[in-house]
């Protein structure tokens, strides 16, 4: 299954957020979107997800979801977005509970979720009681549990330190190994992009627009290597330079804001 | 400036450490469990004291055994009990009324555009009456028996409570509701799972407002219109100048106001554990 980005533009009030955006996310493809502060990342994830109606433009889907899929387009969030009041086991189970599935298939899928991230031990935690790294472990086992074609993640590791940034880092590259499920990555971090993308889309500042598209020309595995590593960090810095300029004119514009 | 600290730093022997001031004090209160209850057994014991020594006329303030011996007579001549279910009676029906029609309207408002347009402007034009001013009008509407006191109670915790719900319903975090809808959950499953436990705070922060909102006026309805029930029985004792009866009163009211809110924190603690 494909999700694509018609020509999508959209505007709060006056604001131009976005203009234009186009791309295809073919099946199982990890496509990362960065760029400068403001210029519409999570907006155009909203649009995708179909969490927000995008003022022109559509998102679309080309091709049938996996037959196991039970929720093809499916949000980990930058704050996690776990219900305080459940247990970990409750909140793997939210997405499962309104579904025509069987008590036991459920069991099944939310143990296999939990076994997936490492969370088979706080089944019965609540999220106060977890750290950060952790309540996102809790927000990908729930996003694991409807088996998704497509994860659209919106910074999912920015509220994290850094050593769980890297823990999660490789729990993401290791769930997307066997291209099973596609992902659109928003990030600020170009590392990030450069480590678990396909494609990088670079978006200009605001009103973003579609500026260039970036495609990492070696697998997943073979970005582990030590070999890999400079060539890597020498697409970091062309993305970098990519953004540079015009993510100083979009700080400068927040603080004048 | 500059100068003066450098003089005072090189006063110091620069070889021996010393400790680094304790700034930090202060600024976190916390409530001991003890401190209050012995203010409260002092107070009453220098109460005691004053009208044992005379200091003060025992008919306008009886010492507090003289409260507790008027508590003991209304409580062995069976008069409290009278009184007190009388007031609990008007209490539990008008509270429960007046809660199902706020937890409903409230969640409607919080929920739709049309009823939150239309809800907010009654309700901030018909909060600020005070209810009791209704009570001669509720009389006539609905006869003088327990209708119009368990009405006005009604009304009183009917506002309280919508705008707890609905300003509950409001403070649920967004970002768990598109969570909610991103997963297809249908819209009362939402409300169920998601809205109804996180406006729950709200809801039962409410609760103990309206508890207190039915306390006055049961007893301001009392006083209008009634023969039995604690604000009568304050009233009467009152008109004959019985303040060790009037005070026995007050006591009741106050111990059973203690007892709404050991209710509430109970609920608090089985309902909100999670926070």
């Amino acid at each position: 299954m494909d999700l694509i980005a018609d020509h999508i533009s959209h505007r709060f009030g006056a604001l131009d957020v976005l203009d234009k955006v186009s791309f295809t996310v073919r099946s199982g493809e990890v496509v990362a979107i960065v760029g400068p502060s403001g210029c519409g990342k999570s907006t155009l994830l909203s649009i995708l997800g179909g969490l927000l109606r995008p003022s022109e433009g559509q998102a679309e889907l080309r091709g049938a979801p996996p037959a196991n899929s039970l929720n093809p387009l499916t949000f980990v969030f930058q704050d996690f977005a776990l219900l305080p009041w459940c247990t970990v086991e409750a909140n793997v189970e939210f997405p499962l509970a309104h579904l025509p599935i069987s008590d036991t298939d459920r069991r099944a899928v939310i143990d296999d979720a939990l076994r997936r991230t490492g969370l088979a031990d706080f089944r019965g935690a609540y999220p106060k009681q977890l750290s950060g790294g952790m309540r996102q472990r809790v927000g990908i086992a729930r996003a694991l549990a409807v088996r998704p074609a497509i994860l659209l993640m919106d910074e999912p590791l920015s509220a994290l330190d850094s050593q769980t940034r890297e823990l999660l880092m490789e729990d993401f590259i290791r769930l997307l190994a066997d291209g099973a499920m596609g992902a659109v990555y928003v990030t600020h971090n170009l590392e990030e992009a450069v480590r678990l993308a396909d494609r990088i889309v670079v978006l200009s500042r605001r009103p973003g627009r579609v500026r260039e598209t970036v495609t990492i020309p070696m697998t997943r595995d073979e970005r582990g290597d030590i070999g890999a590593r400079e060539k890597l960090l020498g697409l970091q810095n062309d993305l970098w330079s990519l953004i540079r300029e015009e993510a100083i004119d979009a700080e400068r514009e927040v603080q004048h804001a | 400036m500059l100068d003066r600290a450098s003089q005072q730093n090189t006063q110091h022997d620069e070889a021996s450490p010393r400790p680094v001031a304790f700034r930090g004090a202060g600024f976190a209160p916390s409530a001991g469990r003890s401190s209050g209850w012995i203010a409260l057994a002092l107070v009453i014991a220098f109460w005691q004291l004053a009208g044992s020594a005379g200091w003060v006329n025992p008919l306008f303030l009886p010492a507090p055994s003289a409260i507790a011996v008027a508590i003991y007579k209304l409580a062995m001549s069976g008069a409290l009990w009278q009184h007190l279910s009388w007031s609990i009676l008007r209490i539990g029906s008008g509270w429960i009324l007046g809660t199902v029609a706020g937890v409903i309207v409230g969640f409607a408002i919080g929920l739709s555009t049309l009823a939150r347009g239309v809800g907010i402007t009654f309700i901030s034009a018909l909060f600020p009456i005070p209810k009791i001013a209704l009570l001669p009008l509720l009389i006539l509407w609905l006869g003088i028996g327990e209708e119009p006191k368990i009405a006005t109670i009604a009304l009183g915790v009917f506002f309280s409570t919508a705008i707890s719900v609905y300003s509950g319903v409001d403070a649920v975090p967004r970002n768990l509701i598109r969570m909610a809808q991103s997963f297809n959950v249908p819209f009362h499953a939402i409300v169920r799972r998601v809205i109804w436990p996180g406006a729950l705070p709200s809801i039962l922060a409410g609760f103990r407002i309206s508890a207190s909102v039915a306390l006055l006026l049961v007893v301001s309805a009392e006083m209008i219109g009634a023969e039995f029930g604690i604000g009568a029985f304050v009233l009467q004792a009152g008109n004959l100048m019985q303040t060790d009866q009037l005070l026995a009163g007050v006591v009741i009211l106050s111990l059973f106001g203690l007892a709404v809110g050991k209710l509430i924190n109970l609920l608090e603690a089985r309902l909100l554990h999670w926070r």
